[in-house]
């Protein structure tokens, strides 16, 4: 565990790329293989499950500590990190650091026992816990509680590792990183079986990496003739892959996650998407209508057509597989907020399911009778996709319908209408263009809708977490109804470092009660308040939930007089939210 | 009558007709430290430890500073007055006011830990102890300074071996010259920013022993800066005056390093929770001894630090003031005729 230990306080401190790499190659030069195993699962986001959640950890510090729980809290809120509060509140063990390099315990030791005690009693489990913060250090602890409640963010990129790895077995990166992506379990695997030479032979869930775009900056006409590209509506979904390959279906998401579990919506697709094939696309949340197909359930393959959905462009009825060019129907999705509630849950309810059933529109075909389309140039691959969805009879497989346009001005001007597509403006592709890995300029570019605003006034501020520990820097903001304040968001980011540290100031001069870790703040600080879309919601007191909301600047012009009402949030939720 | 009042011009004797580290302009102000959050310009006359006379002289240029040392009695209109050390930075005192058989101590800033150069924190029984509780919350508790030192040394020479410059961000009055004996101990040359070097001088003329440092200038040699052991006021990060020393690492010391998500907030390549304040166990252990009958907690971890003192039998009041917080940053105006 120290050596662990100490690599993690490493990669913690240092911010160079390639200090992080030398200690990466360091640690997996030397480490035990059953740990290194681990660090590259730690490292990927493959965690243990649970032993004991944070309220028991908690518990167990402060009986150890005997402070008094709202202490805790207040440590916490202070430090921004359970694990790390935790190991700082914890009495200093002066023998484990000095006297035992001999018998201490290796990472997968601790990893193994956790896995052990999870179906245990808790008397076992706290016992566990217990003996081991005692044998522990300081920097032990923290890498231990940090198992336990499995968050390690600690800046260390999948790219970073892959390195890492190559470097220190000597084979290709790309090699590694086509290995350690996908599934294979860490309890199972040894370390050659994942890096070694036979490593590999039969992963046939293996995704590709997506393509992504960055923004347009310049004005589109700079991208030169119209006829060369190919505009799609850019989505605000979840990037996913759909492979099937010798009779499975896998479904990944951007993050590199395999979430075939999370949409039964999709697992009819396994009879009918031929083998050997691998769809790019967005993971959107659909109107309730047709009931999405389940394997042997009723309505599998069938499109009941659309009595309730909406239906846009000229009102044509629904016809989810075949929607190609413009004109033609297509079953708008509903905001992110629909899907969001389904990300978190381990099980999708039945309401869900008939609510706000999951789609799939397909941008891109990468794989096709087993063979890698991805050199192919756009318009091929966009050509055979047509081709295949017109076959293929889906409740959840939509076609990305194309845009047509014949001049930019034109472009530009159906932009506008992003918002009542429940999109977020364009995806710019030229029909020449290869499907490249990551982050690629030139070819392909997002041409986003600049985002709603509202100015209101902050109201509470609490404490970040992570690099913003101990600063406040998440706030609460409020619109006015009559001579009331309402809050209506939450936002965290889009100030600067300096700009973060006036309002903190302001927050702790100005606080008037505290609730906990939140304090009310005298209503004077305005800002402007981006966000990408609004939906009615009845968990929050204003009535609205916005996405991705975040202060695009802070309006020091401005009084509290003057910010928005909460008429002006609701006719936004009217015009945008529906 | 209280025999100390909290105002909005700082705290205030109304028999005695003077004020503690006031942080507006008064007629009569007892300091405790020289650090710019409690020793403030402008007043007619200042009383303060006699270490910390040519601090105010350097910082708040020439005035009226009556001096007294540690444990020495004064008396300011029948008010018994006296220093005592705090053990926060050099010439740093508790002022000690009692009058008809009334105690009153006003604590600064102070660590209990004897840094060697600050003196040895003195506890002092009174009935109300005026504290500071800057990093009053349990997770703030201090290695000993020799472990710390070890630290910094050990990645001292590491950085050296790899042909790179250690620049150490510390408070110009008293962090700064608390690091000397530790670095002397690596390195025969240590280098330092203008700011450092005006209070160290000061300090120096005054016949306080420390160990040589370098004022770095245009003229310091071209191979005094490679490999370069420096000490800088925080403020100096990021300027154009870093670029001299590279290739070069910077280590932040101070007590907020001892979270993590601080130190990568700073961006710093490493952090030494190094501090001059107490830390946990300190600030009980300090209040403890004082036999206090009422705790005033002035700036930190107010509310849970005073919540706290409540709920384990000490009695406490939260006290709004306008002190800083010298372990965070110190002020650029301070620096700005020294940052060339």
């Amino acid at each position: 565990m120290r050596s662990f230990a100490e690599l993690v306080a490493t990669l913690g401190t240092t911010t160079k790329t390639n200090e992080k790499l030398d200690a990466l190659v360091r640690y997996f030069s030397v480490a035990d293989d059953r740990d290194k195993v681990w660090v590259i699962a730690i490292f990927s986001g493959r965690r243990p499950r649970r032993a004991v959640n944070t309220t028991q950890l908690a518990t167990y510090c402060v009986e150890v500590t005997r402070l008094p729980f709202w202490m805790f809290d207040e440590c916490w809120h202070t430090v921004g990190d359970l694990g790390e509060t935790i190991a700082l509140l914890l009495p200093e063990n002066e023998t484990a650091q000095a006297e035992r390099p001999e018998d201490e315990r290796p990472l997968y030791y601790y990893i193994e026992q956790l896995k052990k005690i999870e179906k245990e009693e808790e008397s076992v489990r706290k016992q566990f816990i217990l003996e081991s913060w005692a044998e522990m250090n300081r920097s032990e602890r923290f890498v231990f509680n940090k198992l336990i409640t499995g968050s390690f963010r600690i800046g260390v990129s999948q790219k970073l590792m892959v390195n890492a790895l190559a470097k220190a077995t000597g084979a290709e990166a790309s090699v590694i990183a086509h290995r350690i992506s996908g599934n294979w379990d860490p309890t199972t695997i040894s370390f050659d079986e994942l890096t070694g030479e036979e490593a590999h032979a039969t992963d046939i869930s293996k995704p590709y990496p997506f393509y992504l775009a960055y923004a347009l900056e310049d004005a589109p006409a700079s991208l030169g003739l119209p006829e060369e590209w190919q505009v799609e509506w850019k989505w605000d979904g979840i990037r996913g892959l759909i492979i099937k390959r010798q009779g499975e279906l896998f479904v990944w998401s951007r993050g590199e996650e395999l979430m075939t579990e999370k949409f039964p919506e999709y697992h009819s697709l396994q009879y009918i998407l031929p083998d050997g094939i691998a769809l790019d696309g967005e993971i959107i949340s659909l109107p309730a209508g047709p009931s999405p197909a389940l394997p042997g359930g009723e309505g599998a393959g069938k499109n009941p057509g659309g009595s309730n959905s909406e239906i846009l462009n000229n009102g044509v009825s629904n016809s989810p597989s075949t929607g190609g060019g413009r004109g033609e129907a297509f079953r708008k999705p509903l905001p992110f907020s629909a899907l969001q509630t389904r990300i978190g849950r381990k099980n999708v309810t039945k309401k869900q399911l008939q609510e706000a059933p999951a789609g799939f529109i397909v941008y891109d075909l990468l794989e096709y009778e087993g063979a890698d389309w991805r050199t192919r140039p756009l318009q091929e691959r966009r050509a055979k996709l047509e081709a295949l969805l017109s076959q293929w009879e889906h409740p959840a497989l939509i076609l990305s319908p194309i845009v047509t346009f014949t001049e930019w001005e034109e472009l530009a001007a159906l932009r506008e209408q992003s918002r009542e597509m429940a999109s977020e403006g364009f995806m710019l592709k030229r029909k020449s263009s290869t499907y490249q890995v990551g982050r690629k300029r030139g070819d392909w570019w997002k041409w986003k809708i600049d985002p709603l605003t509202i100015d209101a006034v902050m109201i509470y501020a609490q404490k970040g977490a992570g690099r913003r520990s101990g600063l406040y820097t998440d706030y609460t903001f409020a619109v006015r109804d009559g001579d009331k304040l309402v809050p209506f968001t939450k936002a965290y980011s889009g100030l600067t470092d300096k700009e973060f540290a006036q309002v903190d100031a302001f927050v702790k001069r100005n606080s008037i009660e505290k609730f906990g870790p939140v304090r009310t703040v005298k209503p004077e600080l305005v800002f402007e308040i981006a966000f990408e879309g609004i939906a009615a919601s009845s968990r929050h007191k204003s009535g609205v939930a916005l996405r991705f909301p975040r202060m695009l600047r802070w309006r020091q012009d401005k009084k509290v007089e003057e910010i928005n009402t909460l008429e002006d949030l609701k006719q936004l939720l009217e015009v945008y939210g529906k | 009558m209280s025999l100390i009042e909290f105002t909005d011009r700082g705290l205030y004797c109304r028999r005695g007709d003077f004020y503690i580290d006031p942080w507006r302009p008064v007629d009569k102000a007892i300091l405790t430290h020289g650090h710019s959050d409690h020793a403030r310009w402008g007043s007619k006359a200042y009383l303060c430890q006699t270490d910390t006379k040519p601090i105010l002289e350097v910082r708040l240029g020439p005035g009226i500073y009556q001096t007294a040392g540690y444990g020495e009695h004064t008396f300011i209109n029948g008010v018994q007055v006296s220093f005592h050390p705090a053990g926060h930075i050099i010439g740093s005192a508790q002022v000690r006011v009692e009058y008809g058989g009334e105690v009153w101590v006003v604590s600064g800033d102070y660590k209990v830990e004897n840094d060697g150069l600050s003196g040895q924190f003195e506890s002092v029984k009174c009935h109300s102890f005026v504290s500071e509780c800057t990093f009053g919350l349990p997770v703030y508790q201090w290695k000993p300074q020799a472990q710390i030192f070890a630290d910094i040394q050990h990645w001292v020479l590491k950085n050296k071996a790899a042909g790179k410059s250690s620049i150490l961000f510390a408070y110009s009055l008293g962090k700064a010259q608390r690091l000397l004996p530790c670095l002397t101990e690596v390195t025969d040359r240590i280098l330092v920013h203008g700011a450092v070097y005006n209070v160290h001088m000061a300090l120096a003329n005054a016949g306080i022993a420390l160990p040589e440092v370098h004022r770095v200038t245009p003229d310091t040699p071209k191979e005094w800066l490679k490999g370069a052991v420096v000490i800088a006021p925080s403020s100096a990060e990021g300027t154009p005056w870093m670029k001299r020393f590279s290739p070069y690492v910077v280590g932040v010391c101070s007590g907020w390093m001892n979270i993590r998500g601080a130190m990568r907030r700073r961006n710093a390549d490493a952090g030494f929770p190094l501090s001059d304040h107490a830390d946990w166990p300190g600030l009980l252990s300090a209040i403890k001894s004082t036999e206090a009958e009422c705790v005033y907690v002035t700036h930190g971890f107010t509310a849970a630090f005073g919540r706290y003192l409540n709920e384990i039998g000490i009695h406490s009041k939260e006290v709004k003031t306008e002190y800083g917080d010298d372990e965070a940053a110190e002020k650029s105006t301070e620096l700005a005729d020294t940052i060339a």
